[in-house]
């Protein structure tokens, strides 16, 4: 269960940014849009170890319908899905860049993101580099930094709470089923 | 208090949070049920580890103290012993405010004792004690915000900054404060642990405890949170769920493998209580500031430990950490020659009482009243309670929601009787 409509919350814990940009890269609209419009998310540096926290995202966005498309130089396929060694391998439209991968890397998979024409780029939880993500908003991508997927799913979707989380979501509205 | 973690359900919108009263939860199919046991979906299996009423609690009680997330135990004790063992190993050491409730200091000399686990209390108030008492095997320090029964109150940014420049975390039990007078983790500290029985239900129905994480702090030295697991397939923790890691392996293994878990019926009565928290206690401090000047002039009356009296030696530290009050709880004592008649005296008194209930407990909309040295502290030797600062003449009160006026009169007299 989602929380009703009009949920504006600010979320601001469990975060290394600023507050300005948090409000350029954490925002709750935008969030909420990638996890309702996405259909298919590129994960980069997808693990082949099913105890890494890439796996956990990428097995739980595969159970909740996402198309996940591994990127992994060192792996043939991940999760039953073919995996590419780089983004501009992938022959179909990517909606989601997600990345698993050292800051140092984040400025190439973002150039490449924004070749392949992704509609979005997503750093993953401390994974900071502002570089990669004025890169990516310039070219016109929603970017989120500092966020886990699957976190967010969980918060927007009901299910983070049940794992006695902070959702920091207040709402008297009823819930909606997803 | 009243919204926080609780959206109206999709299907019934049920406007109060239901009871899920049901020991386990039906799997969607066999993958899912796969996935849900190797933590790889959110969902509940067993109220064991977790229950969609209790989770309820635990994230409004997270929101109040501006944690990233809680755990609920069965009591208060059993969230201290939960922390302890997710967070230390066999031959770790802890360094403990020696201001602390009685059952606390039995819990870290004596049970923790079994797991070699070792404690060493200094007095809150010395910094260089706290310095002084860590070794290289100190792994947390630990201290209550008001501490029991003395009142004294744990100079929490200090002692955390202690506990930051030596890269480990600063436990801090609220039970006394509770969110609604001070939030531990906007001064530094780590974890928060509660007994919930006390304010946070406030009616005396349930007993019930809260582990709370600030998210904030590193655990990557910690082995016991990041290093991988052999009592789950190796996962690493702290490297998989962040700033969840140390509540997910509180939840899946220590609460899992303890099993003091709460009843979902408990934590239904303990959110009943959080909804009126910062009512009752804006009212109990302020009765019990009252009743403490009462007592503090009365001629019958030795001495008065209130952090909000200005004669108590803590109360600078009252007005930065606890500035809308300072609890409805604290100790005085009885004028006496000696320790034989100060007890004689203490008995005295408390039988003379008509509207203050004689109980072992605290945090009741209901006054209290107990003389530790005869009941809570009994099991503590003389050494032990003369370092917990606890007196044979000590009485302990918990100001309840009654007209204060009425609780003056009843002091009054039972000070008076012959």
């Amino acid at each position: 269960m989602g929380p009703g409509p009009s949920i504006a919350c600010a979320i601001t814990l469990n975060s290394a940014l600023t507050p300005d940009q948090q409000r350029l890269y954490q925002d709750p609209q935008v969030i909420q849009r990638l996890l309702r419009e996405s259909r298919t998310v590129a994960v980069v540096g997808l693990s082949t170890d099913p105890q890494r926290a890439s796996w956990f995202v990428a097995s739980y966005l595969k159970k909740e319908g996402y198309r996940v498309i591994p990127v992994n130089p060192k792996a043939n396929e991940i999760l039953g899905e073919k995996c590419y060694p780089d983004l501009a391998s992938i022959p179909d439209p990517v909606d989601l860049v997600d990345v698993f991968r050292p800051a140092a890397e984040c400025l190439s998979v973002a150039t490449q993101a924004v070749e392949i024409g992704a509609k979005a780029l997503w750093l993953q939880l401390k994974l900071v580099k502002i570089e990669a993500a004025e890169l990516a908003a310039r070219s016109g991508m929603a970017v989120v930094v500092d966020r886990c997927v699957k976190m967010e799913h969980g918060r927007y979707f009901g299910r983070l709470h049940w794992a006695g989380m902070n959702t920091e979501i207040i709402s008297a509205r009823k819930a909606r089923l997803p | 208090m009243v919204h926080a973690g609780h959206v109206p359900d999709a299907v019934t919108g049920a406007r109060a949070v239901p009871i899920y009263q049901t020991t386990s939860f039906v799997f969607e199919d066999a993958e899912q049920a796969a996935q849900l046991f190797e933590l790889k979906q959110y969902g509940n299996i067993y109220t064991r580890i977790s229950n969609p009423t209790t989770a309820v609690l635990e994230e409004r009680m997270a929101s109040l103290e501006g944690a990233t997330g809680a755990l609920a135990t069965a009591s208060g004790m059993a969230a201290q012993l939960v922390t302890f063992l997710t967070l230390l190993e066999p031959g770790d050491e802890i360094v403990a405010s020696s201001q602390l409730y009685g059952g606390s200091i039995t819990q870290l000399v004596h049970t923790l004792k079994k797991f070699s686990i070792g404690v060493r209390f200094v007095d809150p108030s010395r910094i260089e004690e706290w310095e002084a008492a860590i070794t290289p095997k100190t792994k947390a320090l630990y201290g209550e915000t008001i501490g029991n029964p003395r009142g004294a109150i744990l100079d929490i940014s200090r002692i955390a900054e202690v506990a930051a420049s030596r890269g480990m975390p600063l436990i801090v039990d609220n039970t006394l404060a509770t969110p609604s007078l001070c939030r531990p983790i906007e001064h530094g500290a780590t974890l928060i642990v509660h007994s919930a029985t006390k304010f946070i239900g406030g009616h005396g129905t349930a007993l019930g405890g809260v582990l709370l994480d600030s998210g904030k702090f590193d655990f990557s030295r910690y082995p016991s949170v990041a290093a991988p697991s052999p009592a789950y397939h190796d996962l690493r923790f702290y490297d998989t769920f962040g700033h969840y890691g140390f509540l997910m392996k509180a939840r899946a293994e220590t609460l899992r493998d303890t099993g003091a878990c709460l009843s979902p019926f408990n934590s239904f009565l303990l959110i009943q209580g959080l909804e009126t928290l910062s009512l009752r206690m804006e009212r109990q401090s302020a009765s019990a500031l009252r009743v403490a000047q009462f007592l503090e002039g009365h001629a019958s009356v030795a001495w008065v430990a209130y952090a909000g009296l200005p004669s108590h030696p803590d109360h600078a530290l009252a007005k930065k950490y606890l500035p809308g009050g300072a609890g409805a709880v604290f100790s005085f004592g009885l004028k006496s020659a000696t320790a034989a008649e100060g007890r004689a005296a203490g008995r005295k008194f408390i039988e003379g009482l008509r509207l203050f209930s004689h109980l072992a407990n605290i945090g009741d909309v209901r006054s209290l009243v107990i003389h530790p040295a005869s009941t809570t502290h009994q099991q503590l030797s003389d050494d032990e309670l003369s370092r917990g600062g606890v007196s044979p003449e000590l009485i302990r009160l918990s100001i309840g929601l009654e007209n204060v006026e009425d609780l003056l009169w009843d002091l009054d007299q039972a000070l008076r009787a012959p």
